[in-house]
């Protein structure tokens, strides 16, 4: 926190030259006085690589929350006319590790027209409490009622941590809350730990690149998160113990200036989300012919195709198939990776499958640090002379 | 009919590291662009604006170097441009900067409709549409991958859904976030580009909002913090083989066949 102070009897024409230079966000400024710009992030790298005393850091005075006021850990039950989203559980598993650190209980928040034996599954996943608003109007998400809904919750039932699911609705609607209440929230983390002070560890990638950041939310609550499905472990099922708490809707404002008009559902297909094997082509892979190569040995082995982001953007293969950030969260028992470098914006929806192979034909590329077994070569040399031998091995040459 | 369009500036090149030895982060050089994703907000914009009429506004936040893409978008077709830059506005979170956005559009004066790209490259996070929305206590919907109908009072689109494809009708005042492929974008025109060359793009401070407090902007207003940045986690149980290409899909097979894979 604070903000970066220049001491500017201290900056030379060659001093405030070189010093635009250090800064990784273009920050600092230099013509004629040395400035720092809106770009300025607090990395506060030129305090410590910078010219000698030239930069510091004026730090703010920061108000207090009393923390010991927000108790749970609650989980958001996403569900499709009564069928609860899986990554639900998963999230459910998460909050029992986290909340076992505070000695906190793990609740659930569910909105529904009818709740059904939704009460009873989440309970069985080893929930502290359920609750519940049930009301006739909520047979469908609607983003403006589900906010109002939520700040209901937290208003009255002060939970320490919200988390939701990387879902459509989840991506929508958790952001408003976050704005509501002036607090954080962090999209797509993959790692989630707990402080002893109940503040919450937020791990994601950053700046679509090569780093992961480590986020805190340290004088604001709730603190929020959204979790890719597949990232975490589904939990085993328990006894359950819990009771469920009913809301009332009465004070809560249903208007809203959406209405929905029609639902079509999707024609069904594969999701890779839910593959046991998969076969993800990289950048390499620039043609159809190309491809090809790829779809058959897929077929040996019963798997089903991926990608990355640029045969996306390429329009070489539909949106759905991608792995990453941007696309979806794969674990797999098997994937095979040919021509992916790794960047983490693709490892960060990879890092559940149990087991990775890797050609690529850069030494140095990061999909080796992820990968159990790394071919070091060109895909297009490889993988013929491979299809060819799993050919022979099963007796179709 | 009056569209206000958010857009950003992000770096080039998603290739950021951090040097092994310095911990410091490197970026790859100074090349930026605008944001892929609002380039398929601001042409659903201008498809607005070809079939009904409607004056379009571009609206970003950053140094004052993020000028280049509010002049792209003055060049793709955009009627006007405002810039929001002030040093209280630097090191902010999505929170922030959603707010920061959104006193911005309160200075612009009334608008019908807000259209923001899904996600930012650099970013990812999705989340600056919908909190724009919620403080300017209007409706949005997010991810809309068509417009089906634009009405006097509202809009009719259609949005994908994890399972099922939807389609909400929302009121003006309001906010969608545009899905990739909504509307193939324009290029910038050249001839745009010339007559506009002295277009001024009106620069807006902290000075110039209503909200004069500003522990509600930039660091300040950010509740998250970044603790850390660190490389990803390497697996050590790992083999990465060289070799010639024979010797290699020799033994790609062989350790496919001993893990029973085959």
């Amino acid at each position: 926190m604070g903000r970066i102070i220049i001491d500017h009897t201290k900056v030379t024409k060659e001093i405030g030259e070189a010093a635009v230079k250090i800064c990784p966000f273009n920050a600092i400024e230099y013509n004629g006085i040395l400035s720092i710009n809106a770009g300025c992030r607090m990395c506060k790298i030129c305090v410590r690589k910078g010219p000698a005393g030239v930069f510091s850091v004026e730090e703010d005075v920061v108000r207090a929350i009393d923390k010991s006021k927000w108790v749970g850990v609650a989980v958001f039950v996403e569900h499709n006319k009564h069928e609860i989203h899986p990554v639900v559980f998963e999230l459910i598993g998460k909050a029992k590790e986290l909340a076992k650190v505070i000695n906190h209980p793990v609740q659930a928040v569910l909105f529904t027209d009818d709740a059904k034996n939704m009460t009873e599954e989440l309970l069985s996943y080893g929930v502290d409490a359920v609750f519940v608003y049930e009301d006739v109007r909520l047979s469908h998400f609607n983003v403006e009622i589900y906010t109002n809904l939520m700040a209901d919750f937290i208003h009255k039932i002060r939970p320490t941590v919200i988390l939701y699911g990387g879902t459509s609705i989840g991506r929508s609607f958790a952001p408003r809350v976050a704005a509501r209440f002036k607090t954080g929230l962090t999209a797509d983390c993959t790692i989630l730990g707990m402080k002893e002070n109940t503040d919450l560890i937020q791990n994601r990638p950053a700046f679509g690149g090569n780093i992961m950041a480590s986020i805190i939310c340290p004088n604001n609550r709730p603190q929020m998160a959204t979790v890719r499905y597949k990232i975490f472990k589904k939990p085993d099922q328990v006894k359950p113990t819990g009771p469920l708490v009913k809301m009332k809707t009465a004070g809560v404002d249903f208007t809203s200036g959406l209405s929905l008009l029609e639902i079509s559902p999707k024609p069904k297909e594969m999701d890779i989300s839910e593959a046991d094997t998969l076969v993800a082509c990289g950048r390499p892979f620039k043609t159809p012919e190309q491809l090809a190569l790829a779809y058959e040995l897929a077929d040996l082995l019963g798997a089903q195709i991926a990608c990355t982001r640029p045969l996306i953007e390429a329009g070489l293969i539909d949106p759905r198939k991608q792995i990453g950030l941007s696309g979806r969260t794969v674990a797999p028992k098997l994937l095979i990776t040919l021509g992916v470098s790794g960047a983490v914006q693709f490892t960060a929806g990879m890092r559940g499958s149990e087991l990775v192979f890797a050609i690529c034909d850069d030494a140095k590329a990061a999909i080796f640090d992820v990968a159990h077994y790394g071919v070091v070569g060109d895909v297009f040399a490889i993988l013929p002379a491979l299809i060819k031998k799993i050919k022979a091995a099963k007796g179709l040459i | 009919m009056k569209i206000i369009v958010c857009i950003k500036q992000v770096p080039a090149s998603s290739q950021v590291q951090i040097d092994p030895l310095t911990g410091v982060l490197i970026r790859d050089g100074n090349n930026t662009k605008m944001n892929p994703y609002d380039l398929y907000a601001l042409e659903t914009a201008l498809r607005f604006k070809e079939v009904n009429g409607a004056h379009i506004t571009v609206i970003t936040m950053g140094p004052p170097s993020s000028k280049a893409v509010l002049e792209e978008a003055l060049w793709m077709g955009a009627d006007d441009a405002v810039l929001l830059t002030d040093r209280k506005f630097a090191g902010a979170d999505v929170v922030a900067t959603s707010y920061t956005l959104s006193s911005g559009i309160k200075t612009i004066g009334a608008f019908d409709l807000i259209i923001c790209g899904k996600q930012t490259t650099d970013g990812d996070t999705a989340q600056v549409g919908p909190e724009i929305a919620e403080c300017l206590h209007i409706p949005h919907i997010s991810y809309v991958d068509k417009i089906i109908k634009i009405k006097d009072e509202a809009v009719l689109v259609s949005v994908s859904m994890d399972k099922t494809t939807e389609q909400w009708e929302i009121t003006y005042p309001g906010l969608i976030t545009v899905d990739k492929g909504i509307f193939t974008p324009r290029l910038p025109s050249y001839k745009r580009s010339k007559q506009l060359k002295d277009e001024q793009i009106k620069v807006l401070t902290f000075a110039d909002f209503a909200d004069q407090d500003e522990s509600h902007y930039g660091l300040k207003g950010s509740p998250t913090q970044v603790e850390r940045m660190f490389p990803p986690q390497k697996n050590t149980d790992k083999e990465v083989w060289t070799g010639t290409n024979q010797e290699l899909s020799q033994q790609l097979f062989q350790k496919m066949k001993d893990l029973k894979i085959l």
